[in-house]
């Protein structure tokens, strides 16, 4: 995903953006127990990259996770970020490099959300005024009003908006690298599947690299530009992008971790702004209604996509209805239930095109504003075209399985084997 | 941003705000934001009240037991024991006796407190909590004595016997507190690169506020009480007149002294509500 979308690092360009890590033979053994939770992990993750690790619980997702920022000592093995060793330096300095979020957001109830994300900025010394301007950035980055939330506490917010704010304060201090665990499990499905959608547009203006750690296979193909699905202790049973995990489980462990309905979340791996947008005939409400009727008159389609002042998209007019609502602009037409922005996959456009009669859905870009539409036509194609070229892959793939099991013995399938081949440049 | 972030209540046709922060939130929140501070400042207004009540029922108290005391008919040996600033002396050497044996009653217990929840030192907790119930459980009238025996008579003896008495609740408080703190949250707080010193006095020690203000305040009346057992000691303090009273059965001595206790514990009482009202972190007001 991070090849396909190349958008520009819009005005926020200062950030840092991603490091590289590498963990070498990681281990952990827990004191009193013979069984390391986690066992001998050596995996590379590419700057700017966002790698999920999923797997059921207790596997070792966390350890392995907090192992990169040190929260837990290794027993064994190197960690590397950026190229750098990290093993044995100071952990403190280590972390306000690394940001760092977690489930049920870690806020500290006692301080204000301004002092929350401005912490990590204050310990490392930045000077006030940065500060502020700095938590103001954050709080729009994240979509909260600075001026409405500011100064709230964290009692004060909903679940979602807490982990905004989580999502705010580790980031604040600008780290090259985000580790978050399980970060959206404790909040509805509605307001998860929002923030996602938020966590995949900062990672494209942001470009950090990201460990995200779910048990929720969907969250990990909707993020992951590579997924790494781990058994118990951390062993690594696949490492490769969704598209390929999808078509190609390596084994009955991955399979059983993808689910069923594997065609059905392939609509989750592409996006709106994948497929082709078109134009639309509009009107805006402040249109003289003489304009709007020619205009209905002259398109080809008997449709038109009414805008409102901000130019967000508002009501789909039919030809009939100013005649039957009486010329009344705030009578006719029927209301726009749901749009889709770019980032939105294929699944939610297609199921507000299903939602709303119209047969097509509005798409809008930044703040609501409307940008084309995408037609239940158009989908059905990219659908059918997708599913395709997935077939072939996949028998091309098997093809190669089958040779190389013909040449020799079949290639470890643990860490590496499908590994490599997935990783971005 | 998805599907539902274009959405919005139907036939309204300006949203407050920008869109890109209406999503996530218009579902989470359908209504209007609730005025989050109102409950906050009902429960102030409550206590509020609880802290005007006080002062004025001590004012009322202390206004009679003047007006009695003018207008009484004293012999003279009360009249000894009540002259000459005596009872202000002794009312003085009380508030000093509180003050100096709570100064001391901090400083030991909270760094205590800390100390023993730091894991380099949670196996000794069993320890100083032993101790501290030893010092709690002993009767305060014999530890005085001890005391007495071992350092003479004076103020220093009575002074350690009143801290020994009250450091029990303030170090059981203490650690009660930080040993309250949720670990994922202290976790939180290291990972985001708080040193070991940072996560106690940013994050620790301010959630724990509350319990330990609680501690404080209990150690704040035990010691107006126990401060009382002083004069056995040497100590002064309004147990002069109460001794006094007793041993030469002159009720009017004896009456002032233990009203000037009582009031003097609920006035302190009264101020360390006030303290913990003031000093308890926002955002942990119960009902925000
Ligand atoms: N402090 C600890 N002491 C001993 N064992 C531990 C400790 N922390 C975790 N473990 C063990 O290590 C294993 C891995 O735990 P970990 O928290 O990494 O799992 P996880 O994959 O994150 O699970 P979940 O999805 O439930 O969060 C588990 O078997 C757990 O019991
Ligand atoms: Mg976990």
């Amino acid at each position: 995903m991070a090849e396909t979308t190349s958008t520009t690092p819009s005005a926020r360009s200062s950030g840092a953006t991603g490091a590289t890590i590498e963990l070498e033979n990681l281990t952990k053994r827990y004191h009193g127990n013979p069984q390391p939770a986690v066992d001998n992990v050596t995996m590379e993750i590419a700057a700017g990259e966002t790698v999920v690790f999923v797997g059921p619980s207790g596997c070792g997702k966390s350890t392995t996770l907090k192992m990169i920022n040190r929260l837990i000592e290794p027993t064994s093995g190197r960690i590397r970020i950026g190229g750098e060793d990290v093993t044995d330096i100071d952990p403190v300095g280590l972390r306000r490099k690394v940001g760092y979020a977690i489930q049920s957001s870690g806020l500290f109830p006692h301080m204000t959300v301004a002092q929350n994300i401005g912490i990590v900025p204050k310990m490392t010394g930045w000077p006030k005024s940065r500060i502020r301007a700095r938590v103001e950035e954050m709080l729009d980055l994240v979509g909260l009003d600075p001026g409405e939330f500011h100064g709230r506490y964290p009692r004060q917010l909903s679940g979602g908006q807490q982990q905004r704010v989580g999502v705010a304060r580790a980031l604040a201090a600008d780290p090259p690298v985000l580790l978050m665990d399980e970060p959206f499990g404790a909040v509805d499905p509605i307001t998860r599947d929002h923030l996602q959608d938020e966590l995949i547009r900062l990672q494209r203006e942001l470009h950090k690299t990201i460990v995200f750690v779910t048990h929720d296979f969907d969250e990990a193909i909707k993020l992951g530009d590579r997924i790494a699905v781990l058994r118990e202790q951390s062993h690594i049973a696949q490492f490769d992008t969704p598209e390929a995990i999808l078509t190609n489980p390596a084994d009955d462990f991955v399979s059983g971790f993808v689910g069923a309905g594997a065609a059905l979340k392939r609509l989750n791996l592409t996006r709106v702004g994948d497929v082709e947008i078109t134009d639309y005939p509009t009107a805006t409400v402040d249109d003289p209604l003489q304009d709007i009727f020619q205009r209905l008159r002259a398109g080809g389609t008997n449709e038109i996509l009414l805008l409102d002042k901000r130019g967000r998209p508002y009501k789909w007019l039919r030809r009939g209805d100013l005649m039957r609502a009486k010329g009344s602009l705030a009578r006719a037409g029927t209301l726009v239930h749901d749009t889709v922005t770019r980032d939105a996959t294929l699944r939610d456009a297609l199921e507000a095109v299903l939602t709303d009669n119209a047969g097509r859905v509005a798409v809008t870009g930044r703040r609501g504003a409307y940008e084309g539409v995408v037609d239940m036509e158009t989908l059905i194609n990219s659908v059918h075209e997708m599913l395709e070229a997935d077939r072939l892959d996949a028998l091309e793939h098997q093809h190669d399985l089958e040779e190389s099991r013909a040449g020799q013995t079949r290639p470890g399938q643990g860490g590496g084997g499908s590994g490599e081949r997935g990783a971005p440049a | 941003m998805s599907t539902t972030g274009g959405r919005r209540p139907g036939g309204e046709h300006e949203v407050r705000g920008l869109v890109f922060r209406d999503d996530g939130e218009a579902e989470t929140e359908p209504e209007p934001e609730p005025r989050p501070p109102s409950p906050a400042r009902a429960g102030r207004r409550i206590s509020r009240q609880k802290l005007t009540l006080l002062p004025a029922l001590l004012i009322a108290v202390l206004l009679a037991t003047w007006l009695w005391f003018r207008q009484a008919e004293l012999d003279p040996v009360s009249e000894n024991a009540l002259s000459d600033g005596r009872v202000s002396k002794a009312l003085w050497q009380h508030v000093e006796l509180t003050v100096i044996s709570t100064f001391f009653v901090l400083i030991i217990a909270i760094p205590l407190g800390v100390l023993l929840t730091r894991a380099a030192f949670r196996k000794a907790t069993p320890v100083a909590m032993a101790l501290a119930n030893t010092g709690q459980a002993t009767p305060a009238i014999g530890l005085l004595a001890l005391l007495v025996i071992w350092l003479g008579i004076g103020r220093r003896a009575a002074l350690i016997g009143i801290i020994v008495y009250a450091v029990l609740p303030v170090l059981s408080n203490t650690i009660a507190g930080l040993k309250a703190n949720d670990p994922t949250l202290l976790e939180a707080a290291r990972g985001i690169g708080m040193s070991p010193l940072g996560v106690l006095t940013r994050v620790e020690l301010p959630l724990a506020v509350p319990l330990i203000l609680a501690g404080v305040r209990t150690a704040l009346v035990l010691n107006v009480g126990t401060a009382t057992l002083a004069t056995f000691g040497g100590g002064g303090g309004l147990g002069v007149l109460i001794t006094t009273g007793i041993t030469n059965q002159r009720m009017p001595v004896l009456v002032l002294g233990s009203i000037l206790t009582v009031a003097l514990a609920l006035l302190v009482d009264w101020l360390a509500s006030l303290a913990e009202l003031l000093l308890r972190p926002r955002g942990l007001e119960v009902g925000t």
